[in-house]
Formats: structure tokens, sequence, C-alpha cells
């Protein structure tokens, strides 16, 4: 097997519970080194449990199935290593950290990465470096930098945080789980600009929304549509434009 | 200024140690006979060389503990003290009459500080700090002193400090803390054996940092020091104290007294980093830490302000005060107060207001963890005459896990219409949501709990100097230890 052939993210007959509650029934996803692929689905189909349970987080249960990642299986994997491997998670809903400054978290998060692959630290000098350069790039203001994590922010600066944190970070699978909702068409612009640079043969990425809108801006490979814990239907872009006419009607659940 | 942002790593290159000062220093004591008496005191000052009026307040002070109770009214659980099965006096035996130079200090003693990060040879010492060295009963070396000398500074043991300057200690020794205060205070009154003596004159901004670093060595010794600070007319001065001890499983008793004076417009800034041995992870040993300090702004216009950063010790019974007598004057704590495995803490502060338009600010953060306790004890009051004044309180408790406990208990007085007194409190916990959003970031649990409780510190630790500040952070992070998972 070549590197080139083995896909970034390969989901093969994924079943995960959430408190006893069976969410994903059996999910297929492959996504294509070097491809952007968009997953839409109708509210409560699964598209954050999918988002999560590849970050690994704790309160999702792997019932049956895998998720491999570059030829490795995450099963069990601790988040900060799927991290370090180079899996980013744009949250739906970032987290405050009171008192603790952006570039702080960042560069503790950097360095941390950078430890696990066994690069050497950046020192606060070629930090600062990299953090305007990347503000500079997506036209983010310096200000957010010293405020503390996500504190105040609001929900377009939340969701423009954490497109610099994926750019700091230049992940190889980014996740953007719903992180157009509730933006303004400028701070679109900020996260497609985001998602735009990143993309290169050796990186992937996986936008999971409910609206068409963003894939305006982001021109996905492949369209995917999850309801009822599975793939219902795959295509190219010209999906998410059928999507936007019809709803999900027709694959069982409406639009909430 | 700004708390470095390198903290995590420290505490990274820490992990593993726990507590790392826990080592016992072999050295050959002078020992005082176990027990308490009244020959006991006068053994100690006869060891000091003091004069009639001394041993007399120390014989004073030691009738009037026989009489009195423990206080009861903290929330500190702990077994009764034994006051006979302790030693109330232990000096390293080659001290002697004091050593002159560093030359004649045991060079073990050398080697005991260096290895806790306290170098006295003066070359190798940070710019801008003088440290007073005190090793169980005695001060073994203060740095520093010439240079202190030129601008009129006095920084010197307190048992030298009688010897030289003994109008100033007869004047304001007990004059804020009397012998009669409480049974821990007064205990220190009767056998106390060291501690440090600043005097800044008048107009005088004292050039570097004071720092007194206490080491309990011996076993089953209780420490008992003393300082006393009186900050002259216009002058200021800035004051650090440090203090390990070895790990043994047995419980040691430190009741200190600090007592401050600042005169008008005077301030004083007095910042500690307690790290005594907390015990071990199921409860044996550690130091009991039972402190009286407080302070008076006696002065027009004097300020006064205690930062606290408390990670060691079983017990904590500690709560820096400030008499507020000036017009003006103004008094503040800021505080940490980390409480894991089976600490306990009962620590907060008193802000007495007397003077007109005196104004206090208190900000608290305790940290619990494991099966910790802690208690945010305070009073504010305002009195009759205290025109004007005004108080701030913020009392923040971060809970990490489901066994630890934190307690929030304001007294707050108002006698005079026009002071207004302000509190506010939060309670909250390292959420899952935090811990997963850092972690997906590559940050591992243990530095996550770190760079969040360095978040809800921050406040507090902005006001410790920073040499203070970055070694007040890793304490933090260490005393936290296995405290995730």
């Amino acid at each position: 097997m070549t590197k080139t052939k083995t896909p970034m993210l390969e989901i093969k007959n994924l079943h995960v519970s959430v408190g006893g509650k069976e969410i994903l029934k059996g999910l297929d996803l492959t996504v294509g080194t070097g491809e952007v692929h968009a997953l839409m689905g109708p509210n409560g189909s699964g598209k954050s449990t999918l988002s999560n349970v590849i970050a690994g987080r704790d309160d999702y249960e792997i019932t049956g199935g895998r998720i491999v990642y570059r030829g490795e299986d995450l099963t069990g994997m601790e988040p900060e290593v799927r991290a370090a491997k180079g899996i980013f998670l744009a949250f739906q809903y970032p987290v405050e950290i009171p008192g603790v400054a952006n570039t702080t978290f960042l560069k503790e998060a950097v360095n941390a990465i950078r430890r696990y692959r066994g690069e050497p630290e950046l020192d606060a000098m070629q930090f600062l470096k990299l953090m305007r350069q990347k503000t500079k790039d997506l036209g983010i203001s310096e200000d957010m930098l010293k405020r503390a994590v996500n504190v105040g922010f609001s929900g377009g600066e939340k969701k423009r945080n954490e497109i610099l944190q994926m750019a700091i970070l230049n992940p190889s699978l980014a996740v953007l789980d719903e992180t157009d909702s509730g933006l303004d068409i400028d701070a679109l612009k900020i996260v497609a600009a985001g998602v735009n640079r990143l993309r290169a043969p050796d990186r992937s990425t996986l936008v999971i929304t409910h609206y068409q809108r963003l894939l305006d801006y982001i021109v996905p490979d492949r369209v995917h549509v999850l309801a009822k814990g599975r793939i219902q239907r795959s295509g190219g872009k010209e999906l998410a434009l059928e999507l936007e006419k019809k709803g999900y009607a027709e694959f069982g659940e409406a639009a909430a | 200024m700004a708390p470095p942002v390198n903290t995590v790593d420290q505490v990274r290159d820490l992990t593993d140690k726990k507590y790392q000062f826990g080592f016992v220093t072999e050295i050959e004591s002078d020992t005082a006979p176990k027990g308490l008496n009244e020959d006991i005191v006068r053994f100690i000052s006869a060891k000091k060389k003091e004069p009639e009026w001394l041993l007399a307040w120390r014989l004073k002070a030691y009738r009037h503990w026989l009489t009195m109770a423990e206080p009861k009214w903290s929330k500190v659980r702990h077994p009764a003290i034994d006051y006979q099965d302790a030693y109330y006096y232990s000096a390293p035996k080659s001290s002697g009459d004091g050593p002159k130079t560093l030359d004649e200090i045991d060079p073990e003693l050398i080697r005991t500080y260096e290895k806790l990060g306290i170098p006295l040879r003066e070359q190798e010492r940070l710019a801008g700090v003088a440290v007073d060295a005190v090793f169980d009963s005695v001060s073994v070396a203060t740095t520093f002193k010439a240079k202190l000398e030129e601008v009129g500074v006095i920084f010197c043991p307190i048992s030298e400090a009688v010897e030289k300057c003994p109008d100033l200690v007869k004047k304001y020794l007990g004059s804020v803390v009397p012998y009669t205060d409480n049974k821990h205070a007064t205990l220190n009154s009767a056998v106390f054996t060291d501690g440090s003596f600043v005097y800044i004159p008048p107009g005088v901004r004292c050039p570097m940092e004071l720092s007194t670093y206490f080491r309990i060595n011996a076993k089953k010794t209780g420490q008992f020091e003393r300082t006393l600070i009186i900050a002259d007319k216009g002058s200021y001065v800035s004051y650090l104290e440090g203090c390990t001890a070895p790990m043994r499983d047995e419980n040691q008793l430190h009741a200190a007294v600090v007592e401050l004076i600042a005169l008008d417009d005077a301030e004083i800034k007095y910042s500690t980093v307690q790290n005594w041995y907390p015990g071990d992870e199921n409860g044996k040993g550690g130091i009991f830490n039972f402190v009286t300090k407080r302070g008076a702004c006696r002065g027009r216009n004097s300020k006064i302000s205690w930062t606290q950063v408390e990670t060691g010790s079983a017990i904590t019974w500690k709560y820096p005060s400030c008499i507020l007598q000036g017009d003006n004057s103004v008094g503040e704590f800021y505080s940490i107060a980390v409480t894991n495995n089976f600490q306990q803490a009962d620590t907060g502060t008193k802000m007495i207001h007397l003077g007109r338009n005196t104004t206090s600010r208190i900000i608290s953060k305790g940290i619990s963890a494991g099966r910790g306790e802690q208690t945010y004890r305070g009073l504010v009051r305002m009195s009759a005459k205290a025109e004007g004044a005004r108080n701030f309180t913020q009392c923040d408790s971060l809970l990490i896990g489901d066994k630890c406990g934190a307690h929030t208990v304001p007294y707050i007085e108002s006698k005079n219409n026009s002071a207004i007194v302000e509190h506010e409190a939060t309670t909250s916990t390292i959420s899952e949501d935090q811990l997963f959003y850092l972690r997906q970031r590559g940050i591992r649990p243990e530095e996550a709990v770190a760079l969040v409780v360095n978040g809800f510190c921050r406040e507090v630790l902005q006001h410790l100097p920073m040499e203070f500040a970055v070694e007040a952070q890793k304490l933090v992070g260490i005393s936290l230890e296995g405290s995730v998972g």
C-alpha cells in the first residue's frame, strides 16, 4: 500500500451510543487525502456526535465499527494524541477559559504538539512571529490574542478564533462542526478563507454544516447527507444545491 | 507584571517530584529539653542573651497562655496538640553566637539552602533580593546587610535587633498582636526563637526586595518565628517569605506572628509563598500552620498589602489582617490557597476600618482537590468613625473532583451609614468541556488543569514580585498533581 493511496479518514460501519441511546447506526464515510468533504443533514442526525467521536470525546461509546485515520485505528486513542497526530476539531460551541490569554493557550497547544512530534518548541519570538503572520493572513485583529480564551467573545469572534487556532496548529484533518452557524457574511468569508488556505494535496477537511451557504465559498469535492445515523446519499457539490431546494424530507427527517 | 507564560513547562519539568523539599539535613543541633514550662522560656531567653524586659514579657505571655483555650471557631479539625511532646528550641550547633560571615556557616547549611534554591552567597544571589535564612530556631544568614545599611535600612534577625535597636523593638513588639491575642500567638510570644526585623527610615524606598526563608529541619520541633516590620513615614518596602520542611510522618507545629506597622504615607507589601510539608496522600504528617499576621496602617495615607500563596501544610489557620487607623489608609489581601489530598485550610482576612476614607480590597482564590477542605473566613468591619470607607471583596472557589469542599464565611459589620461594602463570591469547577477543548488542542490533562488553574489565580499572581510569581505558579501546579482523572 503506497502512502498516497491511504485515505485520510476511513469510517467503517460505525455505531455510537450516547447515554445508552444509539446515535450513529452503521455510518460509512471515506475522505480522501487532499479532499474537502461536506457533511450535511438535519438537526439531531448525528453530525456533532460524529465530530466528537473523531476527536475522541469520552462520553461517546463506540459499540461497533471503527475510525481509521491515515491507516491507523483511532479506537481508544486519547484526544491530545489525536490532536498531536494532526486532527483538529473546530467546535460548534467554543469553550471559555477565564484568565488564560489566547496567546498563552495557543503557545501551549503549539508546543505540546511539537513536543509530541519530537520537534523543537517555539520560543516566544518565533511564536509571536507565527501569530502575527496568521492573524494578518486571516484578517483577524491582534487584539483578540491578548484576551482570555473566548471570554466575552461574540459568536462570530469565537468562530474566528477557532479558525485562527486551526491556521496555527496546521492540521492534516480539520473537522468543522457547524462553524458557519450564526455567522454574518464577513465572518463566513474568514472561515472559508481559513479552510481554503489549508487546502493542499496532503490535507483534508470535513465541513459539517446545516446550510449550503458556506459551500459557496468552500467548494467541496464531495457532499454527504447524514440522516438517521447513517450516510443516506453522497454526491458532488450539486447535491448541496439540491438539498437547499428540497430540504431533508426525502431522508425521512424534516429539517428542524 | 504579567506572570510568565511558560509555567506549564515548569510544572511539567517538576512532574513526579511531588514534595521536593522533603529532605532532612544531617547536622548537629543544640536543642532545649523536650516540653514546655517556665524554665524553657527562660532557657530560650538566656540563649538569646535577652534583656530583662523581654524575658518578663515572655513570662507574662506564658502565664497567660496557660489560662487560654484553643480557638475552636474555625472549620479545621485535628487531634489535640501535645505541647509537652515537642522541642521549643533547636539551633545548628556550629552557629554559636551567630555567624559573622558566610565563611563561618556550616557548609552543610549552605548546601541545604542551595538545594532549596536559595543561594546565600551574595554573588550567586539574584540581584535585588536580600535574604534572611532561618533554620529551625535561629537565623543563620542575612545577605546584603551592608548595602542596606548604607540607606539606613535595618534588616536583621529579630534577636539581633533586640540588642542593636532595643527601643524600636520595645516600642512596637506586641503593639499590633498583643501577647493576649489568641492561644497560638500567645505561645509564640512566650517561646519565639527568631524571625526577621525590618526598619525602613523616613522617606526611604528600600532598594531591594527583602526576603526571609524559613526551614524547619529538626524532628519534633515547633517553629515559632516572629517578624516585625516598621515602615517609617513616607517609606516603602516589599518583603517576601518562603517556607519548607522535611517530610515527616508526625505533625509539626508552626505558630508564627507577623506584625507590620506603616506610619504616615508609608507602604508595606508583604508576600508569602507557604510550602510547608502538607502530609502524604493519606493525610499522615504535615505541618500545622497556625499563624497570626496583622498590619496596622497607623499613619495617614498608609498602605499594607498582603499577598499569599498557601499550597503547603496539613492545616492552615491564618488571617492576615489590616487595622486601618490612619485616614485614607488602604488595606489589601490577595490570596491563593490550595488544598489537595487531606489538607485543610481556614484562611481569610480581617479589614478593620477605623479612619475616614479608608479602603480595603480582598481577592481570595481557593482551589480544592482530592479530599481537601477549604474555608474563606473574613471580617470587614466599618466602625462608627469610618466615614466614607469602602470595601470590595471577591471570593472565588474552584473545585476539582467531587470529594473536596469549599466554604465561604464572610462577616460584615457596618456602623457607619456612609460606608460601602461589596461582596462577590463564585464557586466553579473545571468542566469536562474545558478539559476536552484543551486536550483537543494537544494539551495533556495535567497541563490543561494547570492552565485553567493559572487562569483562575491570575489576578492574585499578578501581585507577587516576579521571582515569586514563577515559583508560586509552579507550586500551585505541583500541589494539584494527581488531582485529575
